[in-house]
């Protein structure tokens, strides 16, 4: 019947693997068609790829929970917590500088390391206590992050006086600033940071327990996977990769902010269920995620460029959402 | 007893699924007033046959006709409606709701959008009549019922719907004997008011009990019917197998050498109770023994998956507690009893699921190469044929055989010395129980040691060297199977001696 049934096979399988890009590129086409020239300029393809980068850096964490069937309900709050402590810290080597005159100060990147280390490790400390939790009390884990939610986003605001924390200009402010040449070193990380992930998840051992996990927690046990050393780890690896998304959300901001980032959870959540994660574990992949990051960020730019009022995103994004889990669903139903 | 005109016949029935013909030119008949029991293994398309009658799918050739009249359903719903009901092995009430809830659920009486209470108390109490219960309160809630209880209220909403032929599917399999007793009163007060049951079990003794025919399926075929007071057990047996039983199994000579397992004095948490056990490399020991009784949480204790209370468990030189883990570096694998909810990850690969014990073995400094996991697979889905297309073919596509030689498979591939077998044929088709069997048997030859946990009867006197018959937790002397008969076993099992 068809003239190349070969291809169309072929081209079926393709878009079984590559469904979801296709599908990123059909938005992406869209927006370049009905929204102003703007849209698809190099500026803003390349300011898109900076928006990106705090959902993705924090989902690539969240999608190594979400596979091991948990969920992660307390990433904003740590994000928080860490624009916060860095800017303490960051602060702590300026002497005793009045906040008027903050920005005129420059400190150096030792005082930069040393915030992130303090900055980083917070964060992970944070997972490492969801893990503990949730492995040692047997509390499912979105009660626990949600305790957690409350409990670190109390913690930033306490650190800083229910206030933003000043900080003095250092070299992690350029982060997310935009760059003519090739990337924004912001990008470069997240993209560093996915293969990583993605290796992680392919070759050590680790990366097929977590796997085994996700798919049936019985069987894993059953096999000698050690499965609650494995969940403190990944909660933990998942917290700390927070903890870098953080620090670039501390670039953006250049302030400690105990409020920013309220509800990114449910984005970064949004971002690995479109990419194919399943909440009862098991499933997912890193470039879904990352697919799944920009499609939220191209609707978004869309949307503004033309002038679309924020609840008119919202709901867009809501729609796709559903849509893309839905189509997910079928297709599985299909194949079984 | 038979009335001459069938209530509902089902002729030349056929459905096929991709490759496999479940069904296959399937003819049954059931009259008013008649309790037929349909009988055959795990596999033999029972429970397809009944999804054919209920409307869960339609059959793809073959009438069925209710009363005479052309029948075919769309919805087990409709099924219902026209008067055929299922009282399905996991039964499906409301535990949260109370018996005239569960009793009228779906077709509530109402006026003005309001549930009248008092009708429905009615109809509870009818249906419940009808059945000669007259003593259970129909406001209790259900998860205050015994499970047996809890199967009459579900025959009591199949008789509040007016339904004239009932399906029980393996009724018996989760009931105490004193339930059991119950039910079959009841199903013989049912047959005295002109119901027909068709009864699905593969207990010959409750069959030969309660029908008054049976039909027989073997491979999706109908290969016998009649009268089940002209036939003995042996035969039945013989034609659900399909061959002579003792074919099944291989009898080749083991011989057992130095102690592998030696159990002293040990205590789980409930259950086993002070158990003394020794297997030798070479031999197969066989545990019966009810379900319930302790004998999964036996295997558990065993290899670390259950918390020991006291008592100890000495593997090879090795003493101490152990976690699953440490067994499979000392040479211990076990196959768990639920397939589905434990045995396997189903929804990973072949390859993932045969290799997850010993994920060293493929690689270096932590990682490893899909390419070492899937050749290592390949190597198991040729030699235990496997019916799939690629190591990396997810373990949910495979059928309930296949996927058991996977978890089979798994044990194998890290060459483990002792190997504990819940149930490792369960639910799976003859030929798969025949390799494994036969896996058994070669695995012996060699020098290792298994334990072999079974309800089977006639499987573990086929297989196993010795046989310890554990009741409530406690575990009986493993006796040769030569000092043995099923009768002994079967008394040991419930209690009667020791």
């Amino acid at each position: 019947m068809y003239p190349f049934p070969k291809m169309i096979e072929w081209l079926k399988k393709m878009f079984g693997k590559f469904g979801l890009i296709f599908a990123l590129l059909f938005i992406f086409a869209l927006f370049a068609v009905i929204a102003p020239e703007s849209f698809s300029s190099r500026r803003s393809i390349e300011t898109m790829t900076r928006q990106m980068a705090i959902t993705g850096v924090a989902a690539l964490g969240m999608t190594l929970i979400i596979i091991l069937g948990g969920i992660d309900l307390s990433i904003g709050s740590v994000v928080a917590l860490t624009t916060v402590i860095i800017a303490i810290v960051l602060r702590g080597f300026t002497g005793d500088g009045h906040s008027a005159e903050m920005y005129d100060i420059q400190v150096g990147s030792g005082a930069v390391v040393i915030a992130l280390i303090f900055g980083g490790g917070a964060a992970a400390i944070v997972g490492f206590l969801n893990g503990v939790l949730i492995t040692r009390l047997r509390v499912v884990p979105f009660i626990v992050t949600l305790g957690m939610l409350l409990i670190v986003r109390g913690v930033a605001k306490g650190l800083a006086h229910e206030q933003k924390v000043d900080a003095p200009t250092s070299l992690l402010n350029s982060l997310l600033a935009p760059n003519d040449g090739f990337m924004s070193h912001g990008v470069i990380v997240m993209l560093v940071l996915a293969i990583l992930v993605s290796i992680l998840l392919t070759y050590p051992r680790l990366g097929r327990q977590i796997y085994a996990i996700g798919s049936n927690e019985l069987t894993a046990r059953l096999c000698g996977v050690m499965v609650e050393r494995t969940k403190l780890i990944v909660y933990t690896l998942a917290s700390f990769s927070v903890g870098i998304a953080g620090t670039l959300q501390f670039s953006r901001l250049t302030v400690g902010d105990p409020t920013v980032a309220g509800g990114l959870e449910l984005d970064v959540i949004a971002a690995v269920v479109i990419g194919g994660g399943s909440l009862s574990g098991g499933e997912g992949s890193v470039l879904g995620t990352m697919v799944g990051v920009a499609i939220i960020t191209v609707i978004r730019t869309g949307c503004s460029h033309m002038g679309l009022p924020n609840w008119v995103q919202e709901i867009i994004t809501g729609c796709i959402i559903v849509s893309a889990v839905a189509i997910d669903r079928i297709r599985h139903r299909r194949a079984a | 007893m038979n009335s001459i005109e069938p209530r509902l016949e089902m002729t030349g029935i056929s459905k096929r699924f991709d490759q496999t013909l479940a069904l296959d030119n399937v003819n049954l008949s059931v009259s008013a007033g008649e309790v037929l029991a349909l009988m055959g293994e795990n596999g033999a398309g029972k429970s397809t046959l009944m999804k054919v009658l209920s409307g869960v799918f339609p059959p793809d050739n073959g009438t069925i006709l209710l009363d005479k009249k052309k029948y075919c359903p769309t919805s087990p719903l409709e099924a219902r409606k026209r008067g055929i009901a299922m009282i399905y092995q996991e039964l499906s009430l409301a535990p949260h709701l109370s018996i005239e809830d569960n009793i009228s659920l779906g077709d509530e009486p109402t006026s003005w959008g309001l549930v009248r209470r008092q009708t429905m108390r009615k109809t509870a109490k009818d249906a419940l009549k009808l059945m000669g219960h007259f003593e259970i309160d129909p406001r209790r809630r259900v998860d205050t019922l015994s499970v047996g209880m809890q199967q009459i209220v579900e025959i009591a909403r199949a008789m509040a719907f007016g339904c004239k032929v009932l399906v029980f599917d393996e009724p018996t399999s989760s009931l105490s004997q004193e339930d059991v007793k119950r039910l079959f009163t009841l199903i013989r007060h049912l047959r005295s008011s002109a119901h027909s049951i068709i009864y699905i079990s593969h207990f010959i003794e409750e069959v030969k009990e309660i029908a008054d025919r049976f039909t027989v399926l073997r491979d999706g075929k109908s290969v016998a019917s009649g009268n089940i007071r002209d036939v003995s057990k042996e035969q039945i047996a013989t034609l659900m197998v399909g061959r002579d039983i003792s074919e099944l199994y291989p009898h080749s000579t083991h011989t057992s050498s130095d102690v592998l397992l030696e159990l002293d004095g040990l205590n789980g948490i409930e259950k086993p109770k002070n158990a003394n056990f020794t297997l030798r490399r070479g031999e197969v020991v066989g545990i019966a023994g009810l379900v319930g009784s302790g004998r999964t949480e036996f295997a558990r204790t065993i290899f670390g998956l259950d918390p020991i209370a006291s008592g100890n468990i000495r593997v090879g030189t090795l003493k101490g507690t152990a976690t699953p883990q440490s067994r499979w570096r000392q040479g211990v694998g076990m196959v768990s009893e639920n397939r589905k909810s434990e045995g396997l990850a189903i929804s990973l690969t072949v390859a993932d699921n045969i290799t997850l014990p010993n994920l060293t073995k493929y690689g270096r400094f932590g990682f490893v190469s899909p390419k070492a996991m899937n050749q290592a697979s390949s190597e198991w889905i040729r030699r235990l044929e496997i019916k799939t297309r690629t190591p990396v073919q997810q373990v949910i596509d495979l059928s309930g055989g296949n996927q058991q030689k996977v978890a089979i498979a798994r044990l194998l591939e890290s060459d483990v010395d002792l190997l504990l077998l819940d149930e490792p044929t369960r639910g799976i088709d003859v030929a798969s129980k025949a390799m494994i069997y036969d896996i058994i048997d070669k695995l012996v030859l060699k020098n290792k040691a298994i334990l072999f946990i079974s309800s089977y009867l006639p499987e573990l006197f086929g297989v196993c060297d010795r046989i310890a018959v554990m009741c409530r937790g406690r575990l009986g002397q493993a006796c040769p199977v030569s000092e043995l008969s099923e009768h002994d076993v079967m008394l040991a099992a419930t209690g009667a001696s020791i």
